[in-house]
């Protein structure tokens, strides 16, 4: 039996321990914000946090929560529905394309501003470089985080126009 | 042929509730090409492209044909239609056409279809009863696919049925107020009469509105008019996009039935068939419900995916063999070089032909010859192949993602020997495309393991099998001749190459002006699949023409922007588009101390794009670092949206420019996942700057696919400027392992 939190809320689950977190919250728990991309921890999209820490849950067995705290993109807005700051950041940049993999993204961006409120564009990429968007939102995705965070637009490609 | 009732072109309804239903239907019985049987088969069958729908409580709802895989179409298309309508845009909203019309008229409204593309305005035709766009100009354009969504069903169909609509409000206002028809204003879902002071909300007039009669052909807005067209309006579907509550097809649950799991594989190479499966380990392993050997693949079906897929990974199979099973790249090259050489300077199925190019080249003062190759690329995206389904009661019920929920259902249909009114398709979000969904395999093989084991069934793919089992962009080799007269004017272009598939003319050169051309197909076959591959042809060709023209011009010694600029002399829209992306790179400036610059130019789905790359070799290996991207698309609805598509399609083209190779051994694809296919991350992805040209209002091109073709060979020429290393084979990062 693995005794867990996922998203504040006490849980006691009966599976088998090997079982990726990925899946207990997909099938188990019917949570199915968190996807699944690669299996091997290639591509971030399913990215959660364990403890605070952003994890690829495809690749982390339900034993490894066992006595710790899992939010998920469902948890991320405030306990009143308030949305993430980043949330509402991706929102203003119209960042999600698809939206596959924004889960993953978000749940990486929010565990990069919790331990670097100000990221430099180098912390930045050493945050975000494990998550994968096809759709090619890495642009936005950078914008919306530095809007979150309070830090102004860097100039733009645009900027050498003339 | 068919018979034109009233029944089959009911152009507008009355739904339960008051509700003003207008529909533009399409012609049954015409010929559509390839897919007309997949999309209507029989009598009375009827096409209902688009409809909007207006409630009694004032709001709209329009009804999208086209699946949202994160080209915004459902926001884009519900503007157009708005704005035509002089809707209030807080009361409108979108909603995914059903792949049944049983919601609306039953009996009238029969399928819908997914996507098509063409430049259109021709193809549209008053007829008996409504507006029906007519079918069989369409032809093969509907094999294209994407990019289609704006310019055809935006342009000729959202908008007509929102400014009908709006006529039939004013009808039946002008009816009840008893004044003229042409006094009424209509503003924010308002009729209003100046001269009596009356007004009503559209809600007021929505059930009168239905009994009268539809335009045939109502005026459209000019583009001094629009209100909602030309806005950069929020996406309707990225709130749910942030929070985790938007359902992908991999999302699917069925309401009160306890899902079982599915994974499966297919032989490693095409055409093999599975002949004997070693089950012993799987099945013992926890979980495990049924193990199949469907034939063709190999299934698992558990209490749980990682439980099923677990148990596959266990299983071996022994396959039978096939004509390819030695095949690798090597031998797929020796063949598309046979085919080549055999078809020489003049040889092949010729698909544009001016002048005398190989005699002119045979008389060139400077030839320049060259070879180009482009590899097989997989299409990856993020939500692996996946499919839920459910028989029962000899009906077939599927929850997927998919570009084409009608083919789905008829290819379900087929594959269970029912008919295709017992399948209900439904259509959740797709976690992107890029062209993949075009197919049903997926579909078909749930459907398959669901008939077979009785569960309602969630298959998931494995991302290996997703790689591995993909219809695939074929790999392509190309070789051209070109040859400069004593004056130094380039007077000839050769160009044969083994692979043509969509969309017509992706391979023309015919925007430079050269006096003597010569294109032509070599057919070589391949045993992989072909896939539409997001700008398909041009993914490969715009690699070919593009860096070969940066060769030319580096042969006669003028820069690249200037050279391709004095070959556009026909071709103004192209030369504007170029002087755009130059001027905003700052072309003919120096370069930033370090970099390099690239140049491209091509048109893709009606829409000119040209593009400039910064580039780097720090450390000995490119990096793009900026990008700017300039386009005409005739006009653009939605610049944000535009804007984004232009960015995606940038990066998933540099992602395959720079890494993007599937290889072959043994008949076999190799790689399996993006650990040995790489992706574009953060760290490598370049700033974008995108600007656009609105040069024509009434023709439009369109956006998902044209900003990929020009990205390649435009960090190519960049690498040459760089390095004097001209790539003539993808992807860039063999070349600097």
């Amino acid at each position: 039996m693995i005794q867990t939190k996922i998203n504040g809320q006490p849980r006691q689950i009966d599976i088998d321990p090997a079982t990726p977190i990925l899946w207990v919250v997909r099938e188990r728990l019917g949570m199915t914000g968190t996807k699944f991309g690669c299996g091997i921890a290639q591509c971030g999209a399913c990215t959660l946090h364990l403890d605070g820490k952003p994890i690829r849950s495809c690749s982390t067995p339900i034993s490894e929560a066992d006595g710790k705290a899992i939010t998920t993109i469902e948890g991320l807005a405030g306990p009143d529905g308030a949305l993430h700051p980043l949330q509402q950041a991706w929102i203003d940049a119209q960042v999600p394309q698809c939206g596959y993999c924004q889960s993953g993204q978000l749940m990486s961006a929010a565990a990069l501003l919790r331990d670097t409120p100000r990221p430099s564009d180098e912390q930045i990429d050493a945050a975000m470089s494990g998550n994968i968007c096809r759709c090619g939102t890495y642009g936005r995705i950078r914008k919306a985080i530095k809007a979150a965070a309070g830090i102004a637009a860097a100039p733009r490609a645009a900027s050498a126009e003339g | 042929m068919n018979k034109w009732t009233r029944r089959g072109f009911i152009g507008t309804g009355v739904l339960a509730g008051g509700a003003l239903v207008v529909g533009v239907a399409v012609r049954p019985g015409n010929q559509v090409g390839k897919l007309r049987g997949d999309v209507a088969t029989g009598e009375g069958d009827q096409l209902v492209n688009a409809w909007v729908k207006i409630g009694r409580d004032n709001t709209v709802t329009a009804i999208v044909p086209h699946c949202e895989m994160g080209q915004g179409v459902h926001t884009s298309l519900a503007q157009m239609l708005a704005d035509e309508l002089d809707a209030d845009w807080s009361k409108v909203t979108a909603m995914q056409a059903p792949a049944d019309g049983f919601y609306v008229v039953p009996d009238a409204v029969r399928e819908f279809i997914a996507t098509w593309s063409l430049d259109a305005p021709r193809w549209i035709e008053p007829t008996y009863n409504g507006l029906f766009t007519k079918v069989s100009q369409l032809g093969d354009a509907l094999v294209t696919g994407g990019s289609s969504s704006v310019r055809a069903t935006g342009q000729h169909t959202m908008r007509i049925a929102g400014a009908a609509a709006r006529q039939m409000l004013i009808a039946a206002a002008a009816r009840k107020w008893g004044v003229p028809a042409d006094e009424i204003v209509t503003e924010n879902s308002m009729l209003t009469h100046k001269a009596s002071g009356k007004a009503g909300t559209y809600g007021d007039f929505a059930e009168a509105a239905s009994h009268e009669t539809m335009p045939q052909l109502p005026p459209l807005k000019d583009v001094s008019q629009f209100k909602l067209m030309e806005q950069g309006i929020q996406r309707l579907d990225i709130p749910a996009k942030v929070n985790g509550t938007a359902k992908f097809g991999i999302d699917a649950a069925i309401s009160g039935q306890q899902l079982k799991y599915a994974a499966v594989k297919a032989p490693p190479v095409p055409g093999a068939k599975v002949e004997t499966i070693k089950a012993d380990t799987a099945k013992t392993m926890p979980g495990v419900l049924q193990i199949l050997n469907m034939g063709d693949f190999v299934a698992v079906v558990a209490d749980g995916y990682w439980q099923a897929q677990q148990a596959l990974n266990t299983i071996e199979a022994h396959y039978s063999t096939t004509a390819n099973d030695g095949l690798d790249d090597a031998g797929l090259r020796a063949r598309y070089a046979k085919a080549l050489d055999a078809a020489g300077d003049k040889g092949g199925k010729v698909l544009a032909a001016k002048g005398d190019a190989a005699g002119a080249f045979n008389g060139a003062a400077k030839k320049v010859t060259a070879e180009y190759q482009a590899p097989f690329l997989a299409h990856t995206a993020m939500e692996p192949m996946n499919c839920t389904a459910w028989v029962h009661d000899g009906r077939c019920e599927i929850w997927t993602s998919t570009q084409v929920p009608l083919m789905a259902r008829s290819a379900v249909a087929k594959a269970l020997g029912i008919g295709a009114g017992d399948v209900t398709v439904n259509q959740l979000y797709l976690g992107g495309a890029f062209g993949r969904r075009l197919e049903s395999d997926y579909a078909v093989q749930a459907a398959r393991i669901a008939k077979a084991t009785g569960y309602p069934v969630k298959l998931v793919w494995s991302r290996e099998e997703d790689v591995r089992q993909d219809f695939y962009r074929p790999a392509d080799t190309s070789r051209f001749a070109a040859g400069f007269d004593a004056g130094g004017k380039l007077v000839s272009w050769n160009n044969v190459f083994t692979q043509l598939h969509d969309p017509a003319g992706a391979w023309d050169a015919s925007q430079y002006d050269i006096p003597n051309l010569s294109i032509r197909h070599a057919e070589a076959d391949m045993h992989l699949r072909f896939g539409s591959w997001r700008s398909v042809d041009h993914s490969q060709q715009a690699f070919f023409i593009e860096s070969f023209v940066d060769e030319l011009a580096h042969a006669a010694g003028q820069d690249p922007f200037e050279f391709r600029r004095g070959l556009l002399g026909k071709a103004p829209r192209h030369k504007v588009v170029l002087e755009k992306v130059a001027q905003m790179a700052g072309w003919g400036t120096p370069p930033p101390a370090g970099t390099t610059r690239g140049i491209a130019l091509v048109k893709a789905f009606g829409t000119i794009v040209g593009e400039v790359v910064e580039l780097s070799m720090s450390g000995g290996r490119p990096r793009v670092t900026k990008v700017w991207c300039s386009a005409d698309a005739g006009y653009v609805m939605n610049p944000d949206g535009f804007t984004a598509q232009m960015e995606g399609g940038i990066v998933f083209g540099l992602t395959a420019a720079l890494y993007g190779g599937i290889t072959l051994k043994d008949g076999a694809v190799v790689q399996g996942n993006f650990n040995d296919y790489p992706m574009v991350r953060m760290n490598e992805a370049p700033e974008i700057a995108v600007e656009f040209i609105n040069a024509d209002t009434k023709v439009l091109g369109g956006a998902g696919e044209p900003g990929l073709p020009p990205i390649a060979p435009a960090v190519c020429n960049a690498i040459f400027a760089a390095t004097g290393q001209r790539i003539r084979n993808l992807p860039i990062m063999g070349h600097f392992a």
